[in-house]
């Protein structure tokens, strides 16, 4: 079953469903499904009662900074009363967000995903105070650490998570220190391999 | 007491020594490690201790299960910083006199993973140790080099007079202060009594 299908499959199964195939340009070719985060945990149900991706074999985050795109755009204008047309550079900036990847596969029939995992992904609104994401652990247990992993590192907050603690650094810390703009504390100043 | 009279006294079938040698002599032959291990390192540590290369040689194959009963500590790998509050106070809980060998890049310096966020740069941050072993990790050889040198050292050691040890020096502490777990790392980064950032050294 290729994505596309999976893809139809999911607008008919889940009714508003909004799906988006992420297109990987690499070699590897590796598509993804992008799922808006109000329809996931409704989506992640179907992929597995229907599609039958029963296994969820990893769960990990990406952090998206925010960053500016330029882009040169021709445009007509009348100088000294002689049309011409003129590049501009129009930057546009793009908000960063956090983004969850799961990876799944199903064991009960070999023909979904083609012997590939199956890519899903969730964004979050923004990077600062808009993180929560559907837990995708009620409906695949083997989620339920790598969330938590996420949610120390990356600071992405799931909701419907059973027991979201930090799982690598202690209660009290304050930082998430995979995110892109981590700054390690100031004592942590590097004497011998250079740094300041 | 001369080396070459007590030389020449043996050759005649008298054995001349003094107390502080025969107590020297007798821990040095007796030194027994903490079974504690933190990462890849502890591997080569239990290597050394196994028939091939034979840490009992040299009297050190009881690995103790409890702090109380250990003279060593091996930090066998690299310390992390929610690790580190634990290993001081299992050194805390050693009885005196104890020895600490920082064994590999990481138990040194934080090795590899130095600019990871959750990794200790260097255990003499918070204990004082008594001999470092570089290597990723060492080879079985370089631990038991380690601990000859450390056999050495504890020969060494005067019972008496100025340059006597810590453990025999009552102002000295045998505690160090156990590191707090605090919002961006640990709360101090450092034992600033025992710990001398080579940078600042270097500057002066």
């Amino acid at each position: 079953m290729t994505l596309e299908e999976i893809k139809t499959r999911l607008q008919t199964g889940v009714p508003g469903c909004r799906v988006e195939i992420v297109v990987n340009g690499s070699p590897s070719a590796q598509n993804s499904l992008l799922i808006d985060r109000r329809d996931g945990l409704a989506a992640a149900r179907f992929l597995r009662d229907d599609i039958q991706l029963d296994f969820c074999s990893n769960a990990t985050a990406v952090d998206w900074p925010d960053r500016e795109k330029t882009d040169k755009v021709k445009t007509r204008q009348v100088v000294d009363g002689v049309e011409k047309e003129i590049e501009q550079t129009v930057k546009t900036r793009i908000p960063g967000y956090l983004e969850m990847v799961y990876h799944l596969f199903s064991i009960t029939n070999r023909e979904v995903g083609n012997q590939e995992p199956v890519v899903l992904r969730m964004r979050t609104g923004n990077r600062t105070d808009d993180v929560t994401l559907p837990s995708l652990t009620p409906v695949w247990r083997s989620a339920e650490f790598q969330e938590r992993e996420a949610y120390d590192l990356f600071g992405v907050e799931f909701e419907g998570h059973p027991d979201l603690r930090r799982i690598l650094m202690w209660e009290g810390f304050t930082d998430h220190p995979m995110r892109k703009d981590y700054v390690p504390p100031p004592d942590d100043e590097r004497e011998i391999s250079g740094g300041q | 007491m001369d080396q070459d009279l007590k030389t020449e006294l043996s050759k005649h079938g008298i054995f001349a020594t003094t107390f502080e040698e025969l107590y020297n002599w007798g821990r040095k032959n007796s030194v027994w490690p903490l079974t504690f291990g933190l990462a890849c390192c502890a591997i080569e540590m239990i290597a050394t201790t196994m028939a091939r290369y034979d840490l009992a040689r040299f009297g050190a194959e009881v690995f103790r299960p409890s702090p109380r009963q250990a003279d060593l500590m091996i930090v066998s790998g690299t310390v992390t910083k929610k690790m580190a509050p634990q290993v001081v106070r299992l050194y805390n809980q050693m009885p005196e006199p104890k020895y600490v060998i920082a064994m590999g890049a990481c138990a040194i310096s934080g090795g590899p993973f130095r600019d990871g966020y959750n990794v200790l740069k260097g255990i003499d941050r918070y204990i004082p140790v008594d001999v470092h072993i570089p290597g990723c990790p060492p080879r079985p050889e370089a631990l038991i080099h380690a601990f000859m040198a450390l056999q050495d050292k504890i020969s060494a050691q005067h019972l008496t007079g100025e340059s006597r040890p810590r453990h025999l020096k009552a102002e000295l502490p045998s505690e160090f202060p156990v590191p707090d777990f605090g919002e961006h790392g640990l709360e101090p980064a450092q034992n600033d009594e025992i710990f001398h950032n080579p940078l600042k050294v270097l500057q002066g």
